[in-house]
This record gives C-alpha cells, structure tokens and sequence, in this order.
C-alpha cells in the first residue's frame, strides 16, 4: 500500500471541527462561570473581569485561539455544511430525516447561524466597546473615566435592565446555542475517535447536562439584572 | 391492498427523470416488497410498457443489491431490513408509497432505481484487504488466538453488506459507516493490524475522491442500516487515520 | 456409447494430488505475465480462482452479472465451511472427511478429487484466517466449530449465520488487492453469452455489457466458469433471482460435456412457500438441525385443525407428535443428510400429516432445547432451584446467541416469534450437484475450459454434505485449478496475444446478436415469468424430491412444447442497446427451458435411486430399510456426461465408470 498525504481530509475536517468546538466550550463554561459572579458579588465579578480583560496571557494567547476557532468553526461548518449539500445534487421527493436522526443533529447550520447572528450582536453590544476602549483609547485602567470604581459590572448590568428586546433575543440565542450543543458536545468526542460502549452513555448524559446548563446560567444572569437593577 | 405508487423512472444515465404514479390493487401484505414490485412489472409488460429497473438478486437480504428509498427512508420504513425482506405488512390498504433510487452523487443512476454503487469497490480497491498470498502455507489458523471479544467486534462490522443504505440515508451522503466497517474489522484483527495505519490513509483519501459528503454524526446511517452497523467503527476509523496522520 | 477418462494420477489415493503436484508442469513467472485467463463468475469458486490466478502473474479478466464481485450468491450460505482440523479432538481426520463425504455422495462422486478436497480443506480455513475472516472464536481465543447433518465429528467453522458472506469477502478482498494492482481486470454487470472455441480450444467469450448492451469480444488463453448452480430450472429456489446456467449451457453447446444433471438438493430446511406471488424461497441454515427437532402431528386431524387455524403447535401434547425423523433414523435422527430428511418430510406431508395452510410444512422446534440449555444455565450459575421461566429465559438466551439472526430472519419473513412456537420449514431445491462434466484438472471436454465450484460436477456425487460446497468452492479456487491449469498453460507460452478478429469470434457474436435481436423483436404476448413459472412447475411436479418414469417422460414432452412455445409467444419489452433486465432474464429462462428437458433425460436414465435423485420405482421393497433409496451400483455406478446434438434429449451419453478402491460401497444406513 503506498501512502498518499491529504492536505485536509473528510476526517481531518471533522476532527478540526471537534477540536475548535472543544475550545469553544470551554471557553463557554468559563464565560458562564464569569457572568454567574456579577449576580453573586459585584466586586469579585469585576475584579476578575479585569484580571481577563488586561492579562497578556488570556488577552494575546487565548483570544486570537478564541477569535480563530470562532472563525474557522463558523467558517467549516459552513463550508462542510455546503459541500454536503453538493454531494447529493438531485434531491429525494420524500426525505423522513426525522425517522432516523434527531432534529439538532440534522439542523447544526441553522442553530450555528442563529448563534453566529447572536455574537454579531454581542460582538457589537460588549466586545468592539471593550477593545475600542482598551487598544484604541488606550485606557487600560478597567476604571469609569475619572473615578476609582471599575466599571465592568455596571456595564453589564446596564445592558439588560429596562432592555426587554435585547433580552429576549439573548433566551432565543441561548435557545439555539443549546440545541447546537445538544447534538455538538457528543459528536465532538465521536469525531476524534472516542466513542466506548461504557463511557458514551455518559458523555450522552453529560452532553445533555452541559447543554442545558450553561446556556441556562447566561439566560439567569440577563433575566437576574433585567429584573433586580439598581436603578 | 390497494395502493398508489409514486416511483421515479429515469431512462438512461444522462436523461432526466420523474417521478411517476402507479396504481396497483390485489396485493396481499404476505409479499415481500420486490415481489409486489414484481405484480407491478407483470402489469406494465402486460399493457406493453416497459417494467421497472432495480437491482435484486439474494431477496435473502444477504447480498446487498437491493437498494430503494421507500417513503424516505433507505430500504423503508423497518428498521434492520433490507427492501427484499420488507414485507407489504408493513404497509396500509390505500397507503400512497414513494420509491426512489438511493442518492448521492457517488452513486449516479444507471436506469430506474438502478444505480452505480462502484465507488464502493474502488474504496476497497484502495486498501480493503490484508496483504497474504494464497499458499496454503500460511501459518495454523490456531496459532493466533484472537480474543473472543474482537473477534466478535470484527464480525460486527464484518457483516456489511455494501448496500449503500448509509450513503442514501446520510444529509450529507457520506459513506463513513461503510468504510468505518471495513477499517474496523481489520484493524481489530492481529492479521489486519501490520497494515492499518496505511489502509486507513488510503481508502479515506479514496472514499474523499469519490465525492462522498462529510461525515456529521447524526447517527442516521447506524439506524437504517439493515445489518446494525454501529458508529462506534466510525470512531475507530477516526482513530485509525488520526493515529496514522499523526506518526506518517 | 464412450468412456470418459478422469485423468485420475496414479498411485494410492493419500498420495495423488502431492505426486500430481510434484510432477504438474508450471509456467515460469516471466510466462505468465504474458498469458490471459477470463474467470467467470466471483463467487467462492471464481473469485478466489481470479485472485490467486493473478497473485501467481496471469492476466486475469474476471466477469459478473452483478454490480460487484461481492454480491455472487455464495454470499447467501449461512452455515459453515468444513475442514479435517479436528481442533475438537472428536477423531476428525482427512479420511474421515474424504469418507464422509463420498458416503454422504451416496458414491456417485470421483474418489480421487474428493480425496483432494479433503486435503486442501485444512488450508483453506489457514488461508481466511490470514485473510481477516472472522470466524466464530471460543473464550480462549480459538476457533469454534460446529457440527453438521450427515457426519459424527464437529468439524464445521463458522461465521455467526454468516459464513458464506465472510468467505467471500475475503475473496473479494483477495481479488481487490490484485485489482488495485491491475492483474485483474474486473467486468462488472456483464454476462458471458458464448465461449469461442478455436482449433478446439477455448479462447475466449461474447459477453453483454448490461448497462449499454454492448457486445464485446474477449480473449485469453484459458476460460474458467465458476458459474454456480442451476436450480433456478425449478423457478422457486434458494439461488437469487440471477443465478443461471447460461455459461455453463453455453459452454454444453460448444462441446463441454454436462454431468449427472439430475441429481439436485432439495433442502430441507426452507421457510415454506406463502403464495402464488412468491418469487424465491428462502433457506434456514441447516445447523438449525442441531438443537430443532422436527414433528408433524401423530394424527391427521391434529393436522387437519392446524391447517384449518383450530388449533396451534404448542397445543398438542408430547405424545400427539410424531418426531418422524428420531423415529424412523434413530442413529442420526434430526441429523440425516438433506435428501433423507427431506423426503421424509415431503412423505409426511404426502401422507396428510403437513401443517401450514398449504399443507406443505413440517415444525422445527426449539422448546427442548431451550429447556436443555436452560437447565444447564441454571447449573452453571448455581441457580439450583429455578423456576420454569427462569429456565426458558436462560434456555433462550443460549439459542438466541446461537441462532439468533436466522430466528430475526424467519420473524421477518414469517411473522411469527420461533421462540415462543414451533418454526414451519419444508424443502426447497437448493443446490446442484451436477454440472459441466470435468476430469481431475478441473477441464471440461472443451480444452482449455474450466469448470469449477458448483458448476462442475465432481466432488458431491449424488448428494452434498452441509457445510461442504463452501469448502469446494475455495478449495477449487484457490488450492486446485492454480496449479491444474499451470499445466495446461505451461503449452502456450507462444502462442501471444489471442486475436479477436478471427471467424470464431466473428460467428460467435453473430450468434449472440441474433439471439438477442430474435428476443426483442418477438413481439409475443406472454411475459418471461410466465414461461419460467412453467418450467418450474413442470421441473417441482415432475422432476423434483420424487421422479417416476411416467412423469419423466411427459416432462420431457411438455418442456418441448413450452421451449417451442416461448420462442413463438414470448414477450420482451425494450431495447437491445440499454439496461434491459427482462432481456437478460429472457436469456437465462431460454436456456433452462433446454436444460430442463436434458435433466429430465437424465432422471430417466438412470434406472435407479441416489441421494438427490429419487425414482419411485427404486426402493426396498421390504426389510428394515423399506421405503428406502434403492442404488444399483452393478448397472450405475458411473458418471453420466452428456454430449449435446441439436436436441437436449437427444443428448449423446458418454460414461465415466467410478472406480472405488478406498471405500466398500454400502448402502447409506443412517437408521
């Protein structure tokens, strides 16, 4: 048998898909865990969120991997998602997709794009200010422009309270990341080879738990400040 | 049975095709799904039209010709069966049924419901074997124990018949059931091991040239497929190529 | 009337095929790269003969009907493969095999090629394990084995119900190595419609293109046919849909003698037929045999109540059944070889004791054994107190481990649950233990032309032993016919390429257009499946489980009629020139509406009952085996091969006397 390398092979794909969506849970877990804190204690949220927000380590390791997984996983998951719809290119009169595999498995482009629709709001809403302020201003300081406090949990809270519409996209997103995940964190484990007749029920279970969990905790932290604000 | 067929003809390889509707009436549900096809054809010969082409051959459900979409789903609406052993009990007096040729545009349709499934033999071609002479020498069949437990496991993914079902049913048409299954039985195989790394580059390059979809998870080819394939040799496949991507 | 010469080496049987081998003429490796062989056909037979024949450095062209090589209907034997391994330590050697097998042939094989047989059985079941064939393996990481009707030993191997699809894929996989190598050029979806024969040897074959109908001239060497059975004469058979006897007739037609065509399995263990509508029979594998025993009711109307859906299985008592086969063969019992089962139970049910609604079934049933493995669970696992559902639950585990996808099968196809109720079977032709008549190199009369695996003749006699036609299949194939046809080859390695311009090739296409285009332009009224009905009707009436002169005789006459007739009024919608699948079929029913009328010439002759062949007229009289098969080994004990004229029954027989040194001829007592 001879050997023939593969610049990025069907298998290839699928395990970049896995890996970027591995990071991006994480990621998720952590962005969670962050956003439960300003319900806790607002001190403690900002405290930490300008630890992340000015640490070299998190601000010029973490981010550009953040920012390539978030591109190269919409990006592929387009890609794959079009050149899968290429491979069958007269389609069936009757097509019972519902018969053999579940919705969120079969529908991974349209939660994808829903939560893709959602981060170019959330890109716009939190991330573009933060960085305009941090490396074009160049206030580096976390700090309300002429006073000691810092200013991340206000800013926080001011995006939700009195803020119904934004509010109720962010459960819609949140909705959909869940149902992405749902068949995503499952499928990750499969695509790099994992998949074991003792342990695959549990990552089923754990996948399920995770999906419903941390999209719960960001929806709890918007509706938390859209009803207790302190204004 | 009374029953109103919707089928899709296609005159040729390069001619468009059609869905078409039948009506057939006096079928009893003890058929088999080819044989009330086969009451069809008799009717179309009869009125001097030309009959339905599809593949068959076992109606055992062995040797993996058959291959219709029945209502939209590979080999129809029972699960771990293929179309000849689908019997009309399946079905309702008065039930409208869809029937088309499975597809993928690695499987392009010769006629009818008839389709060129030789992307499947060239994949093999490209590594679906262990390298061994015929000599009659090779060492004792028992000199080897295999462990019950993978001899069974390669059995499992053994017993694909080829049929294309995991193709036909997948969104994406990808045929990573089928070539998991190949990979699988030789890579749990002490025989199939000295290879493996070499067969799963190989004959996933293969199955990428031919124009299959790529592979999502969905877990709908594990479902329709008759012979109960599991996607745990789909995991194994992806084992068995990353681990030869990342040491070749 | 002539005698045919075997060609049988010399010498005493143990040592024949290692001196034929020692002395054979080989063709060096430089040779064979310049000489072209065609298989036909990639089952067992032909797919392990493409493989090894091109491994070794020949051209090979392999050509199938089917869209790929893996789909032959070999694919279909669920059982199991024998070989003399005796792992089990059950007293099993290669003369036991060989005896067994002539035995159970009911002594109408050639001794020296059944010898051979058993010899290369051993390394067949090397060679697919090396291969990757898995098969069924104990705890201790060994192979398994199973036994089988007609023997004493456990020396069957197997691949859960699967045996056959996995021997075959190995060889498919053999043939895949050595296509990606380009030694095998593979034809698929093409049938083989003539063998060209030039200053009488063969060299090539027309073949169809199914997909374009194209017809193509081929050329080589040597032409091996591993074409399989001709059961499909019955119309309802085990065989798929596609299995015919056209290159095999064709072959007959150019001068290749055809052997014993009579002598037919009929398979006992078949899910009976539901309808008129049926298209094929399926088989239950026969190892089923091992743990069912099979009733009908002591008395016709228990039977009668059964037939008319008054009273079910399960209901009638212990000593209202008749185990007819533990009764009448208490020695083999539920273990007797095919055709003494199986006409058992076509007696039974002749006799009014049938029970499905057709009247045509006997039970296999499983409640003993699921209480015997039952018990035993219970045992093993200390349960020393369990109650009689417990018993079953553990009993039915066991039988579902062992049989559980034939039992999914016949729910499929039955509707019906074999754990809980008895399972309904009755016989089926299955397999053809006649065919192209060849001497001990596998060559038929026509030289240069092979016969291999079910298409020949020689191995099976009368009747074949389960478990024994996967091991021919591949001992033919990958053990015999490569270094048998090295001798016929090593004469012509200068002969170069074989042109396909010459007047064989030019006549022969001829020949096969015209057929075609006399079939398409027929414009008749009666369908294909309306004359291979016929036949099979004809062929299960009156040449089936029981033969009678008379009947013989009026088959004969009415597949005269009815071949006269499908040619007048035969209806063949398309075209010649595209995928035409009642042409392909109109080919192959033309055919066996010609072969049909010399099996029953040869059923005629042979005044006489062995194994599949059984005429009414033959049986003890009296005696503790009366009823049974009578042989006359004084007046038949020879190969009948047939020479063909112009006319199928006017075939010319040529005889090949079997000669038994080895083995005292008996009458089989399985009782």
């Amino acid at each position: 048998m001879s050997t023939q390398k593969q610049s990025l092979s069907s298998i290839g794909r699928k395990v970049l898909m896995a890996l970027t969506g591995f990071f991006l849970m994480v990621f998720l877990l952590q962005h969670m865990s962050i956003n439960m804190l300003s319900v806790i204690n607002a001190d403690v949220f900002n405290e930490v969120s300008h630890f992340m927000g000015t640490n070299a380590l998190v601000q010029f390791v973490l981010q550009p991997v953040l920012i390539f997984s978030v591109f190269f996983h919409f990006v592929w998951g387009m890609v794959l998602e079009y050149q899968n719809n290429q491979a069958r290119s007269i389609k069936y009169a009757k097509y019972s997709g519902h018969a053999n595999a579940t919705w969120m498995s079969r529908n991974m482009i349209i939660s994808g794009l829903a939560v893709l629709a959602f981060l170019v709001v959330h890109f716009y809403d939190f991330w573009i200010p933060e960085i305009n302020t941090k490396y074009i201003e160049g206030d580096m300081t976390g700090l309300h422009p002429g006073s000691n406090e810092f200013r991340y949990h206000e800013e926080l809270v001011d995006k939700f309270a009195n803020q119904p519409i934004r509010v109720i996209l962010y459960v819609i997103a949140f909705f959909m990341l869940s149902l992405h995940l749902m068949h995503g964190f499952q499928s990750a484990f499969q695509s790099v080879g994992f998949n074991h007749s003792k342990y695959t029920p549990i990552i089923k279970k754990m996948g399920n738990i995770f999906a419903i969990a941390v999209p719960l905790g960001f929806v709890f932290v918007a509706l938390y400040h859209f009803i207790y604000h302190p204004h | 049975m009374k029953l109103n067929l919707k089928v899709w003809r296609q005159q040729g390889p390069q001619e468009k095709g059609r869905m078409v509707d039948y009506q057939i009436d006096g079928i009893s549900e003890h058929m088999s799904f080819l044989e009330m096809m086969d009451v069809l054809n008799q009717k179309l010969i009869g009125s001097g039209e030309e009959p339905i082409a599809f593949d068959h051959d076992c109606r055992e459900g062995i040797c993996g010709s058959c291959s219709m979409f029945i209502n939209g789903e590979a080999h129809g609406p029972v699960k771990g069966t293929t179309t000849c052993q689908l019997h009309m009990r399946s079905f309702k007096d008065g039930d409208t049924i869809y029937i088309e040729p499975f597809r993928a545009n690695a499987f392009p349709v010769i006629k009818d419901l008839v389709i060129d499934r030789s992307a499947f033999d060239r994949i093999q071609h490209s590594g679906g074997y262990i390298s061994v002479n015929t000599s009659g020498n090779t060492q004792d069949a028992n000199a080897t124990p295999i462990a019950k437990e993978h001899a069974d496991l390669a059995m499992d993914a053994a017993t694909c018949i080829g049929c294309g079902a995991c193709v036909a049913t997948c969104k994406n048409s990808s045929a990573m059931l089928f070539v998991g299954a190949k990979i699988s039985q030789y890579a749990l195989l002490p025989q199939g091991q000295v290879e493996a790394k070499d067969r799963a580059q190989n004959m996933v390059a293969q199955m990428d040239a031919e124009g299959f979809g790529n592979c999502t998870n969905t877990g709908a080819c594990e479902v329709e497929c008759p012979k109960g394939i599991s996607l745990t040799n789909i995991a194994r496949m992806n084992r068995e190529f990353l681990g030869g991507s990342l040491t070749k | 009337m002539s005698t045919l010469d075997g060609k049988t080496p010399a010498g005493p049987i143990k040592d024949k095929w290692t001196s034929y081998k020692d002395k054979v003429n080989l063709v060096n490796p430089a040779n064979k790269r310049n000489i072209d062989v065609i298989v036909v056909g990639t089952g067992l037979a032909g797919g392990s003969a493409a493989a090894t024949l091109a491994e070794q450095g020949y051209n090979v062209k392999a050509f199938c009907y089917q869209d790929s090589p893996r789909r032959a209907h070999s694919i279909a034997a669920q059982g199991g493969i024998n070989a003399a391994k005796n792992y089990q330590g059950d007293g099993d050697s290669i003369y036991r095999l060989f005896y067994d097998t002539v035995k159970g042939g009911d002594y109408r094989s050639r001794e020296a090629n059944v010898h051979r047989l058993a010899e290369v059985s051993t390394n067949i079941i090397d060679q697919c394990v090396a291969q990757g064939v898995p098969f069924a393996r104990d705890y201790g990481g060994l192979l398994d084995n199973r036994s089988f009707g007609g023997v004493l030993v456990s020396r069957t191997f197997y691949a859960k119900g699967q045996t056959g699809q996995q021997l075959l894929l190995g060889a498919y996989s053999a043939m895949n190595r050595q296509i990606a190598r380009g030694k095998i050029q593979m034809f698929n979806r093409h049938e083989m419609l003539d063998i060209v024969v030039i200053d009488g040897k063969a060299r090539g074959i027309i073949a169809r293109n199914l997909v374009t109908g194209e017809i193509e001239r081929h050329s080589a060497h040597a032409v091996v046919l591993g074409t399989g059975g001709y059961g499909n004469v019955f119309y309802l058979s085990t065989n798929a849909m596609g299995s015919n006897v056209t290159a095999g007739w064709k072959a007959h037609k150019r001068g290749a003698y055809f052997a014993n065509p009579c002598y037919t399995q009929i398979h006992p263990t078949c899910i009976p037929r539901s309808g008129d509508y049926q298209s094929k029979l399926t088989l239950m594998s026969e190892s089923l045999r091992n743990d069912g025993r099979i009733w009908v009711p002591a008395k016709k109307e228990d039977a009668q109540a059964i037939r008319d859906g008054q009273l079910k299985p399960t209901e009638i008592k212990e000593e209202d059944r008749d185990y007819y086969l533990e009764r009448r063969y208490p020695a083999f019992g539920n273990l007797v070889p095919r055709d003494v089962a199986s006409r058992a139970a076509k007696e039974r049910c002749d006799e009014g004791y049938g029970v499905n609604a057709t009247g045509e079934a006997v039970y296999l049933d499983f409640a003993a054994a699921i209480i015997r493995y039952g018990k035993e669970q219970a045992t093993i696992k200390g349960e020393n107190d369990a109650s009689e559902a417990r018993i079953k639950e553990l009993g039915k585990e066991i039988v579902k481990a062992k049989y559980g996808n034939l039992f999914d099968m016949y729910k499929q196809i039955a509707a019906d649950n074999p754990y809980e109720t008895p399972m309904m079977i009755y016989p089926a032709v299955h397999y053809t233990m006649g065919g192209i008549w060849v001497d001990y190199n596998l060559m038929t009369t026509i030289p240069g032309c092979y016969a291999i695996g079910e298409a020949n003749f020689s191995d099976h006699g009368a009747n074949r032993l389960g478990a024994s036609a996967l091991m021919q299949g591949l001992a033919d194939g990958y053990f015999v016919l490569p270094y048998t046809i090295g001798d016929y080859l090593s004469s012509d390695i200068r002969t170069g390429k074989i042109s396909t311009d010459s007047n064989e090739f030019e006549e022969a296409e001829k020949n096969v257009r015209e057929r075609i285009e006399k079939l398409v332009s027929n414009k008749g009224t009666q369908s294909v499946d309306y004359y291979h009905r016929k036949l099979g009707n004809i062929m299960w009436n009156k040449c089936g489980m029981a033969r009678t002169e008379k009947g013989l005789k009026e088959a004969i006459q009415e597949i005269t009629e009815l071949r006269n007739d499908f040619w007048k009024n035969v209806s063949v919608p398309g075209g010649a020139n595209e995928l035409n699948q009642e042409l392909e079929k109109a080919g192959r029913v033309a055919d066996f509406l010609e072969l049909g009328e010399l099996f029953a010439k040869d059923a005629l002759d042979r005044n006489e009952s062995c194994g599949g062949h059984f005429r009414e007229e033959y049986v003890e009289k009296s005696g503790e085996q009366q009823g049974e098969a009578l042989r006359d080994d004084k007046n038949f004990a020879y190969v009948a091969a047939w020479e063909y004229t112009g006319v199928p029954s006017e075939a010319k027989l040529h005889k090949e006397q079997l000669e038994f040194n080895d083995i005292e001829l008996k009458q089989r007592s399985y009782k």
